[in-house]
């Protein structure tokens, strides 16, 4: 067993874990942040993905041991003040979330990709939300959110 | 309160939505209760067999798992579906790879892996049957290839159902129709194949059960939570295994992470697995697969092989034509009686055929039993019609576009299965707008014009098809489905139905046509999670049922809870007329909830209810397979436009068209994502989505392996609906979720075939098959028409083309 030291949603915490244990692990069982999925378990489909620094990682892929010292932000974190992010409010209103399985993660892509692009094109957003499989829009409802997102200008997390 | 418009037709937030976005939302992995084990299967390493020894490793402390095997089951060990032949454990005889033989659970999910591993199991193995081709060996009399054999299904040893569909009241005898081929001008045939697909929701199947004693220690009741689309089909497994009484066996959806038919019929399946667990041990049991086990272990959609023998005329009319249709359906029945129900009816497509005979079976392998997926049947049959259309145009010499106008079905005909159709159909008008929006004619003439010099091919076209809404023939009458709506101490409308929300808007759409019904805002109709000891059986939630029928009965228990509240409904005066929401209302929302709360405080409670009822007009004839297939049909034209590198020999969809008549469209939002979203899943069909099996089982089980279109695999996709409002639905809806798996592969591939000149035949059609037949490898699943022994006495036809 390891003591990890990491932020997660804007609070320090430590954890005690088996070094290999996935982050996506330590979310959903030692943390209860439930909002990361296990839609694959191999990194394909990005379900699980959470912000860890600032990247977009698959939380499924990553030791605990990896995550010492980092900042994460999970879909829990998303929200300011109990308050939608306007990604979120996005995707309510194009129909980006249908399952809603997919959902955190595609969020959490969308803030990642326009952080890199605030005004993103098609091309870019087809790209950068490229790691995260949905299987129920065929992903043109989610482009018009993310579209929409960017028009309206989105904070940085 | 301000007074609501119209509800229906327009895009409110979905009800579930704020929880889906926020990450809030409870799926079954997301829900642990106290004191709860985890379960895990072990599974067949053989594809045939029987089971001659099982012995647990010594390297594992035994004593800390519950184990299950088939003697532990209560009841009967079968799973229910259609028949018994489908076992709940194997205990003697293995009849497909990754079959269920024994169940584990333990406290710690971690131990398991090991665990399972640690079981082992010798075979006495057999030779398996893989291919419909050797079932039906099987059928023939061929004994070393009989692998199901249950007199009374399918009349044959491998074969779960026939069906024979003849067009007419006094279908011509074969010798007959034998005549009209010989006098034709132009005989066509050709043969068409397609894949097993899977699902792939991204949740895989998952439930958590609860096993209940009786003070003297005996079984009282069990309860399954989980991801599913069907809570009583559950109910109804459970009370079999268990042998209990319907209402000892309760079933609750929790939030479920897609579903497209993968979530019909296996839950009965994991269901009944997690409640032995349950049962054994004491503990709630859940059980999720990881994806790899969800690959190899659930159903996927059935491969097929379809064959067509048409007689033509020179005008290109169709005379005569025999469909032979075959669906593999794995080691048992499950379902594949009624996939091949709507394969048959849809096999004719939207034209009129003068003359039709079409014979049709499901047949068992030795694969994992195949099941439900959006479309049931009908993409298959479909896709070997709408690719056989544009071979016969070609034959004949006309475009692709001129034989379908020259047979197309329209209003006052009458179906393959003698449906007089009597609501307007309109295909003609479809196809003129859906190639007018995709610049079709435009487009067709430029490819063919710079195609010859350029090494990446251009080719467009287009599938035009149609979908029957609600369930098969006389099922809906067999379903006779209830809804209820409460009222709650607030003086809610609640909306209870065993109807299920897995993405595609149930909750939405049913909450706008109540809340239009009872002329009260959308935010304040409720919908309760389905839990069976709470919701009544609106029946299951597939066969593009959910918006016309259970709307439909959401919409007459809304106008019940009116009447019963004396608030003046004029659509209710008027007996099945819709209501018509930009009439005033005579009440304000606010007298609703007055009038709902004085009820309560005087009688306590407030339950309306509508139970369907067969409209009187429609009749179905199961012995003569004859009648009114389906209350009313959605129809479409879908243009696909491609790219085809000679280069790497792949093929893209570039840009795609989709133009449907629906009905009243409810919710434009989601009606947009569910057309998108098939589209999106029949793209893969066509070309990304292989299952690669080797002796029956799936060897490409991860996403790594099985691709399915991501973000930067799609085309932009232009959806368009006309909206001719049927009686049958609420508004006027029809059902919308499977039509758009049904036209995007034949669409695509016959795009190929513009692009490339080559008629392929056979899907998915992925580089490698491309490249094999560009390269001249025979058998690449594609045909020469030059090859084909064609009846052309009368015509040359343009094959060299």
């Amino acid at each position: 067993m390891s003591a990890i030291h990491l932020t997660i949603n804007g609070q320090e915490t430590t954890i005690t874990a088996p070094p290999m244990k996935r982050l996506l692990d330590v979310l959903r069982e030692d943390l209860h942040l439930t909002g990361a999925k296990e839609g694959c378990g191999e990194g394909e489909c990005g379900s699980c993905s959470v912000l860890m620094n600032g990247e977009l990682v698959n939380s499924c892929l990553v030791p605990i041991l990896q995550a010492e010292g980092a900042t994460i932000t999970t879909i829990e974190g998303v929200a300011i003040n109990e308050k939608l992010h306007p990604i979120q409010q996005c995707f309510l209103e194009k129909g980006g979330a249908q399952c809603g399985i997919c959902t955190p993660g595609m969020v959490l892509a969308t803030h990642h990709l326009l952080d890199k692009y605030p005004h993103p094109t098609l091309e870019q957003i087809q790209e950068g939300l490229a790691g995260n499989l949905c299987r129920c829009t065929g992903y043109m409802r989610i482009f018009d959110a993310v579209q929409q997102a960017a028009n309206e200008g989105s904070p940085a997390p | 309160m301000p007074e609501p418009g119209p509800i229906v037709g327009t895009s409110p937030i979905r009800k579930e939505g704020l929880a889906k976005v926020t990450g809030r939302a409870q799926y079954v992995d997301d829900i642990t209760l106290p004191g709860m084990w985890y379960g895990a299967t072990v599974r067949s390493t053989v594809a045939r067999g029987r089971i001659t020894s099982i012995t647990f490793d010594p390297t594992i402390d035994w004593s800390q798992f519950t184990i299950v095997t088939a003697a532990d089951i209560p009841g009967e060990n079968t799973i229910i579906h259609l028949t018994k032949d489908h076992l709940c454990l194997a205990s003697e005889f293995i009849n497909h790879p990754a079959e269920p033989i024994l169940l584990l659970a333990h406290p710690d999910r971690h131990a398991l892996h090991a665990a399972v591993e640690a079981v082992h199991i010798t075979y006495e193995e057999l030779p398996g049957v893989f291919s419909i081709e050797d079932s039906e060996l099987g059928a023939a009399g061929d004994t070393s290839k009989i692998v199901w054999d249950h007199p009374g299904h399918g009349g044959s040893a491998n074969t779960f159902k026939t069906f024979l569909m003849q067009k007419g009241d006094d279908p011509l005898p074969d010798a007959e129709l034998e005549k009209i081929f010989a006098a034709a001008d132009f005989v066509v045939e050709g043969e068409y194949r397609t894949g097993a697909q899977e699902q792939l929701y991204i949740e895989n199947n998952g439930v958590i059960a609860e096993a209940f004693l009786n003070p003297d220690g005996t079984l009282d009741s069990v309860t399954v939570s989980g991801s599913m689309q069907c809570p009583y089909y559950l109910v109804h497994a459970l009370e079999l295994v268990f042998n209990l009484p319907a209402e000892k066996c309760r079933v609750i959806q929790t939030e479920t992470g897609g579903a497209f038919g993968g979530k019909e019929d296996f839950p009965s399946v994991i269901g009944s697995h997690a409640a032995l667990l349950a049962l054994k041990s004491g503990h709630p049991v859940k059980i999720c697969y990881d994806r790899a086990e969800d690959l190899i272990g659930t159903t996927k959609r059935h491969p097929s092989r379809t064959r067509h023998r048409t007689a033509v005329s020179r005008d290109g009319k169709l005379l005569a034509g025999q469909i032979e249709v075959a669906l593999d359906g794995g080691a048992y029945a499950t379902l594949s009686a009624v996939v091949l129900s709507r394969a048959t009816i849809h096999a004719p497509g939207p034209y009129h055929w003068p003359h039709l005979t079409v014979r049709a079976k499901a047949m068992a392998t030795n694969i994992a039993p195949h099941g439900a997926f959006r479309g049931f049947g009908a993409p298959q049959s479909l896709f070997a019609l709408e690719r056989h259309m544009d071979k016969i145009a070609k034959v004949v010499g006309l475009t692709p576009e001129e034989l379908r106008r020259r047979n197309f079905l329209s209003t006052g005909m009458h179906t393959a299965t003698g449906q007089h159709l009597s609501d307007p159909v309109d295909m003609q008008g479809l196809l003129t707008r859906a190639l007018k929006e995709s610049n079709y004619h435009a487009k067709r003439a430029e490819f063919d014009r710079t195609n010859p010099t350029s090494t990446i091919k251009r080719g467009i076209g287009f599938a035009s098809f149609m979908h029957g809404s609600g369930f098969t023939g006389s099922g809906e009458r067999r379903l006779n489905s209830l809804v209820q709506i409460d009222i709650t101490p607030e003086g809610r409308p609640r909306i209870l139905v065993s109807s299920t929300e897995f993405g595609q808007g149930t909750n939405t759409i049913l909450s706008q046509v109540c809340a239009q019904a009872l002329r009260i805002p959308y935010e304040e109709v409720l919908v309760a999670q389905p839990d069976t000891f709470l919701v009544p059986n609106s029946g299951p939630t597939v066969a593009s049922r959910t918006a016309m029928i259970v709307g439909k009965l959401v919409e007459r228990a809304s106008e019940s809870l009116l009447a019963t509240l004396g608030l003046s409904s004029r659509s209710a005066a008027e007996g099945s007329a819709s209501c018509d929401a930009t009439e005033p209302p005579t009440y304000a929302p606010a007298d609703f909830k007055r009038a709902a709360l004085a009820y309560l405080a005087q009688h306590g409670t407030l339950v309306a209810s509508a139970r369907y009822q067969a409209p009187g007009n429609i009749f179905w004839d199961d012995d003569q397979y004859k009648g009114d297939a389906y209350p009313t049909y959605a129809w479409a034209v879908y243009v696909a436009e491609v790219t085809v590198d000679t280069l790497t020999y792949i093929a893209e969809v570039k840009n795609f068209h989709a133009l449907q008549e629906v009905g009243k469209v409810i919710h434009p939002v989601l009606a947009k994502g569910q057309i998108e979203g098939g589209i999106a899943q029949g793209i893969g069909y066509a070309i990304y989505e292989k299952c690669v099996y080797v002796d029956g089982l799936m060897r490409n089980n991860q996403m790594t392996n099985y691709i399915m279109p991501t973000s930067a695999d799609l085309p932009p996709i232009h959806v368009s609906f006309e909206e001719t409002p049927s009686i049958h639905g609420p508004s006027g809806a029809k059902g919308i979720g499977e039509l758009p798996m049904d036209g995007p592969a034949p669409a695509i591939l016959n795009a190929i075939e513009h692009a490339t000149g080559i008629s392929f035949t056979e899907i998915p059609l992925l580089p490698e098959d491309i490249f094999e037949r560009m390269t001249r490898t025979p058998d690449s699943g594609t045909e020469d028409l030059n090859a084909i022994d064609l009846d052309t006495r009368t015509e040359p036809s343009e094959v060299s083309a």
